[in-house]
């Protein structure tokens, strides 16, 4: 027999159940389709513009920095603003999000833009996040040729865009908007819930930013 | 102190461990951190005592239906290109992740923080098969240098001081500048990224553990602070997760629940910094991500805990709150134990899956106090399940000779209310005579092991009984 089977076999026998028993299959069939909600935190259930100001408070209270702008085309100078503001060299890299790639780049002269996933070498990455989420700060990434998962853990620091309007007050919706966009029970290989800039307490529980990730997190808010 | 003590000896060991200052004053840490950096962020959410519930009603429901939701799970991630290994045991789990290295001409293996490979003991078998895996999670770094193993699930190297991990450090990174400065632990921090970022990019394989593991889509997930466990599963060509079959959990809806007690209850943030999920090996247009993706399954007794009294313990979430908030792991530490999991929960899970007869002493390293259930995020009943063991040490002939007699001689003369009655009167009335003006004791036949640390004070007035019958029974 194999271990599959022996350790299926096993845990019917303990539960006493039957693998093909109709209401259990039922039950599993109904919990998986139906994906109930369940406890949903009231903190983030807010207007749109208290959301993104939740959003942009529980950033900074784990040690992100945001900053807001107005419009899309405004991201080069921000992000040439930030990099200036670290006193690092203007250079970026990016995937090829369309939404990054239609901006006037040429606006700011000095900054070296590359295009695709990091081998290691850059100091800055940017990234496009599909959602934000206001209950803890949080930016949520999916993987693939558009915003490469390397560029979220191996630069020294990472700028992520969000769109104000792709704010949302909990989790559970940015479930919704992924089934949306993938398909029920589909997800891209990597999905990146990132909650302030890398850290670590191992040595003496002393909190120290910077561990393997990101030493720094910089959200620009759109809009 | 390390990994080479034995639940067996754990009287010693705690013996050892309380005379150990150093240990002591590292430990002491987890007041002003963990614990009380779980009171704010349970404060600061209103709806905690309901997720509590909710968290606890989500895994009853998935352990009552688990082997439909493991073989969806598994359906998933075939379905996504990954693979799925069954391990009943810990001997076929090590095999089968040495076959999939292997099979990859893997000489470099990176980790992520996982217990369940210390459960299994991962890292010794890979070792002696020609395979150095490197542990990447800072905490899990320190100690592999050390030779030890984790005195905390999830804070590995809290038994360990600044000037412990320079002295490692110094040893271990010969080639480096040896004037240079380690006094603080950010200088200790940038050592270890810049070595370790070396490793990540040249390892074939990475290993990780699993938070969660997800029937609705077929994801694994885990719930990190470092990124280490991302850079360990997004650069090598390979990502191997290993994780226990009750890790499983319905939907993303389930996950979002749970996650909000699991940070909280671990180290008071509210969320990790990186929650990941992964399913399958990269798509076709990926330009990153690790071209295979295995998951093995691990039952290693879980199988037989459910619908017995331990089932309610497949709950854990590894979160560490109980051990946060033992009064004996705050005196001790970790390695005493002698296990791979440490504390209440540790003290509950080692006897099933390393059976009683190495772990009976496991039990009784509890004062039953309740602390741990009362911040337990899935509401286990730890001492209820302390008890159980308790019991089944008894009945087995494991408890030690002397406290048998005791028991015995409890039961004979509580079994004799009479008797009884006059026994304690005498005793009572004894030990007030003994202790005179102080009204403490210092020394008492047959409780040398209380009066030894501390005075035992002596009984005022009479007995309960007697009290109870003057009162008249309301």
């Amino acid at each position: 027999m194999s271990s599959r089977d022996a350790i299926l076999g096993r845990i019917r026998r303990s539960l006493g159940a039957s693998g093909v028993d109709a209401t259990r299959l039922a039950a599993v069939r109904h919990r998986l389709t139906e994906t109930p909600v369940n406890v949903v935190p009231a903190r983030g259930q807010l207007p749109a513009a208290e959301r993104v100001e939740l959003f942009v408070r529980k950033a900074s209270d784990i040690f992100a920095t945001v900053a807001r702008i107005d419009h899309r085309d405004d991201i080069p100078a921000a992000v040439a603003d930030y990099l200036r503001g670290r006193n690092l060299p203007q250079a970026i890299r990016r995937g090829e999000d369309p939404r990054l790639a239609g901006l006037p780049w040429q606006r700011e002269a000095q900054l070296a833009v590359a295009i695709g996933p990091s081998a290691g070498q850059d100091l800055a990455g940017l990234s496009y996040a599909d959602a934000g989420v206001a209950e803890t700060g949080t930016v949520v990434l999916t993987s693939g040729v558009n915003n490469p998962t390397t560029l979220n853990f191996l630069p020294d620091h990472h700028i992520v865009v969000v769109d104000a309007s792709t704010v949302a007050g909990d989790y559970e919706t940015v479930w919704a908007d992924l089934r949306r966009r993938f398909g029920a029970g589909a997800m891209p290989r990597t999905v990146n819930l990132v909650t302030g800039p890398s850290r670590s307490a191992d040595i003496e529980e002393t909190l120290l930013l910077g561990a393997h990730g990101p030493r720094s997190l910089h959200i620009l808010v759109v809009g | 102190m390390s990994g080479s003590l034995t639940s067996s000896s754990f009287p010693k060991n705690a013996s050892a461990a309380l005379a150990n200052p150093p240990l002591l004053k590292a430990i002491a840490h987890i007041e002003e951190t963990l614990v009380s950096g779980r009171r704010r962020a349970v404060d600061a959410l209103p709806e905690f005592e309901a997720l509590r519930d909710a968290g606890r009603d989500i895994k009853a429901h998935t352990l009552k239906h688990i082997d439909l939701y493991l073989e969806t799970f598994e359906r998933k991630v075939v379905e996504a290109g990954g693979f799925v290994h069954w391990a009943a045991d810990a001997a076929e789990a090590n095999r089968i992740i040495l076959e999939i290295c292997q099979a990859t001409g893997a000489h470099r293996v990176t980790k992520g923080k996982s217990m369940i490979t210390e459960e299994v003991g991962l890292n010794a078998f890979l070792k002696e098969n020609g395979i150095t895996p490197v542990e990447t999670d800072l905490g899990e770094y320190i100690i592999q240098l050390r030779g030890e193993t984790p005195s905390h699930i999830i804070a590995p190297a809290v038994h360990v001081n600044k000037e412990q991990v320079a002295a490692d450090f110094r040893r271990a990174h010969a080639d480096l500048d040896p004037t240079r400065n380690l006094d603080e632990p950010v200088s200790l921090l940038a050592e270890a990224r810049g070595v370790l970022r070396e490793r990540f990019l040249s390892a074939d394989v990475g290993i990780t553990g699993a938070n969660f593991l997800v029937a609705e889509t077929g994801s694994t997930v885990i719930v990190t602070n470092e990124g280490n466990g991302d850079l360990t599963q997004i650069l090598p060509k390979t990502h191997i997760v290993l994780a226990s079959i009750e890790k499983v959990v319905p939907t993303l809806e389930d996950v979002a629940t749970i996650m909000r007690l699991l940070a909280r209850s671990a180290t008071g943030q509210e969320m990790s910094v990186y929650t990941t999920f992964s399913t399958g090996p990269r798509r076709a247009d990926d330009p990153d991500g690790p071209e295979a993706f295995h998951v093995v399954l691990l039952d290693n007794g879980r199988s037989a805990m459910l619908g017995s009294e331990f089932e309610d313990m497949l709950r854990c979430i590894r979160c560490g709150a109980c051990i946060n908030h033992c009064p004996v792991y705050r005196s001790i530490g970790g390695h005493a134990y002698g296990s791979v999991y440490p504390g209440p929960m540790g003290s509950v899970l080692t006897p099933s899956l390393q059976g009683l007869e190495k772990s009976a002493h496991l039990a009784n390293a509890s004062t039953l106090c309740g602390r741990c259930e009362s911040v337990c995020p899935m509401r286990i009943p730890l001492p209820k399940m302390l008890r159980h063991w308790r019991e089944k040490e008894f009945e087995r002939h494991l408890t030690p000779k002397k406290a048998r007699f005791g028991l015995a001689a409890w039961r004979f003369l509580a079994a004799r209310p009479r008797l009884y009655g006059v026994a304690t009167r005498l005793a009572a009335w004894s030990l007030a005579r003994l202790a005179g003006k102080d009204g403490a004791l210092g020394q008492v036949p047959l409780a040398g092991g209380w009066t030894r640390w501390r005075d035992l004070p002596a009984p005022e007035g009479g007995t309960f009984r007697t009290e109870w019958a003057k009162r008249g029974r309301k």
